[in-house]
């Protein structure tokens, strides 16, 4: 009797061991070599971030995305990278108006998607930052956002063992310091790349769009094109809209940056990839809904002196013609992308 | 017996401990060999170094004020020799920090053979390296020298107050930075060495002390009243105050040291 209670205590124990080495090596959380390569997608045009002294690397990766969705980046530890960049949203932050920081506080800009940022020129909506590796620092530094201040985040990081660990299998140096952090970061979120909507594999002739959306695209074509760029649906530039200026929250743009006047109420063109799951719109997400967004366009009450001249081709678009684009629209939805495994959160099992 | 034998053993090994440490703490010469130039930036305001938060200095207006921080960067710093050739050209950037303690000094690694006549360099940071991604060292951002908000390292932090000031707590709050057109404030400072050449003694350094008067960023080609302008922390008057910085650098004295 006796020894028999005690097999099945060992045995227990053994399953025990067994499972948690089946945790430990979770293949839904393990980087490959393969998993990181940069991929280019056939059509998309030259990268901006080449991944100079920087190349992807398995342990690298996999460090940046802890880094993403740790609150450890913020003052308080309360909130991560992806608190606001929610992954099946595209990394946007889904039905959420404006940035949401520490203590519950507003900030003053919608938050963007995170995909194919290695094809951007610049960061932010006015275009604040130039490098793809330096734009971390703006959300965790802003103290509407993380608040949090650069030496802090070192010794945080440098007195936790997990992250000793990380930071010596990625870099195979135990100095941890800004350049790192900023480095596996710029990792992980540069492999976030769009490329296998149903209009990529449209055009890759691997799949149809209904007659809805076909219309939609040959709409879009001649009407949004010119601004929103195919295969990226972005030209990079900055334009004003014709969008009233916020009396709240005071958000004039580029203008703030640069401080010329032609530079009033210009914003970053964004993407429209996965643009069905980053509601709300524009720079304030003052747009709940795609038809409100081509109902700006379309009624063409433009209320600034030096809106973009090349919106005035949508003004008066019909009903029938906006609901063709808004199917178009929804065909950029890219499943494969806010399903991938890579991006998942590590802290989860 | 047992205790004092365990009493011998913590000698010993403290003997050791100690003698280990004072290897490392020996000061051994920063530099073998060649030697170099040894530039060191002295903050002052006129004739007298610059005393952090307790002295009270007036600007040209008559206007007291103090000062608690002084930051800036000095980079692409260059020797020429007499025929007006560059002798020397640095690649690193020093960023220069007035806490009191530091001696704020930069070392060149210079071919001392040459006999250099004068020096230039910038207060500020060139553009790729404004553009060029994370950096460490000096340009790490950790130094609180960089914007996030709108990526460009400051190149200048003056902090201080002044009863004069209308910000909020009597601030003053001199931040600048920028390097595109038409804010750019990258300065080049070009210094003459007086004909009063540095021979590099060998195993030695020549040291070359050059005073920033730090005054002279509000009177100097711009006047700046601080009832007007009391803090500068985006392009809105950067340039004004970059012309100013350019002129607070001075050669204040050359040696040799053996």
């Amino acid at each position: 009797m006796k020894s028999k209670s005690f097999l099945v205590i060992l045995s227990l124990i053994g399953f025990i061991i067994l499972l948690n080495g089946f945790v430990s090596e979770n293949p839904y959380f393990i980087i490959t070599k393969k998993d990181v390569e940069v991929q280019h997608p056939k059509g998309f045009p030259k990268v901006v971030y080449e991944f100079n002294n920087n190349k992807p690397t398995p342990d690298g990766f996999i460090l940046g995305r802890y880094l993403f969705y740790d609150p450890i980046l913020s003052k308080d530890s309360s909130i991560s990278c992806a608190f606001c960049h929610q992954r099946f949203a595209a990394f946007a932050h889904i039905d959420h108006a404006l940035s949401h920081g520490i203590n519950s506080l507003i900030g003053k800009r919608n938050v963007p998607a995170i995909q194919n940022e290695i094809w951007q020129k610049s960061f932010m909506w006015e275009g604040a930052v130039n490098h793809l590796e330096m734009q971390p620092l703006a959300p965790i530094t802003n103290p509407m956002e993380m608040n949090e201040e650069l030496p802090h985040l070192i010794t945080k990081l440098q007195r936790n063992p997990a992250y000793i660990q990380r930071f010596q299998r990625a870099f195979h140096d135990t100095i941890i310091n800004s350049e790192k952090v900023l480095k596996a970061l710029a990792q992980f979120t540069g492999l976030m790349i769009s490329n296998n909507s149903r209009y990529d594999r449209f055009i890759r002739h691997e799949d149809t769009l209904t007659s809805m959306e076909f219309a939609g695209l040959n709409l879009f074509r001649s009407h949004c094109e010119n601004c929103h760029k195919e295969p990226l649906f972005t030209d990079n530039s900055f334009r004003n809209i014709g969008l009233v200026l916020d009396t709240l929250l005071k958000d004039s743009g580029r203008i703030a940056l640069t401080g010329i006047v032609s530079d009033y109420m210009k914003f970053k063109v964004p993407s429209l990839r996965n643009v069905e799951l980053t509601y709300p719109y524009m720079h304030d997400g003052r747009f709940r809904n795609l038809e409100q967004v081509l109902n700006h366009y379309a009624k063409g009450d433009f209320r600034t002196d030096n809106f973009d001249k090349s919106i005035l081709r949508i003004v008066g678009l019909n009903e029938t013609e906006k609901i063709q684009i808004i199917a178009f629209l929804k065909t950029l939805t890219d499943k494969t992308f806010t399903y991938d495994r890579r991006f998942a959160d590590p802290t989860l099992y | 017996m047992n205790l004092l034998g365990n009493r011998n053993v913590f000698i010993v090994v403290g003997a050791v401990i100690l003698v280990v440490a004072a290897s490392f703490c020996i000061p051994a010469k920063e530099r073998k060999g060649n030697g170099g130039i040894m530039l060191q930036f002295v903050n002052c305001i006129g004739d007298s170094l610059v005393r952090l938060d307790s002295s009270l200095y007036k600007n040209s207006y008559g206007q007291d004020y103090s000062i608690n921080r002084i930051r800036y960067y000095i980079g692409n710093i260059k020797l020429y020799t007499k025929d007006g050739k560059e002798g020397y050209a640095s690649h690193e950037y020093f960023l220069i920090d007035e806490d009191g303690s530091s001696p704020n000094t930069c070392y060149l690694d210079v071919d001392p053979l040459k006999n250099y006549t004068s020096i230039s360099f910038i207060i500020g940071v060139d553009s790729i390296h404004n553009c060029s991604g994370t950096q460490s060292g000096a340009l790490d951002p950790v130094h609180g020298m960089f914007w996030a908000w709108n990526t460009g390292y400051v190149f200048f932090k003056m902090d201080g107050k002044a009863s004069s000031s209308k910000s909020s707590g009597n601030m003053l709050e001199f931040h600048i930075g920028g390097y595109k057109y038409p804010n750019n404030c990258i300065r080049e400072v070009s210094l003459n060495l007086n004909d009063n050449d540095i021979h590099i003694m060998h195993d030695g350094y020549g040291i070359i002390v050059i005073k920033a008067d730090i005054g002279k960023v509000f009177n100097s080609v711009n006047k700046i009243d601080f009832s007007k302008i009391s803090t500068v922390t985006d392009f809105h008057n950067a340039t004004t105050i970059a012309d100013n910085y350019k002129d607070m650098f001075s050669i204040l004295k050359i040696k040799d040291e053996k």
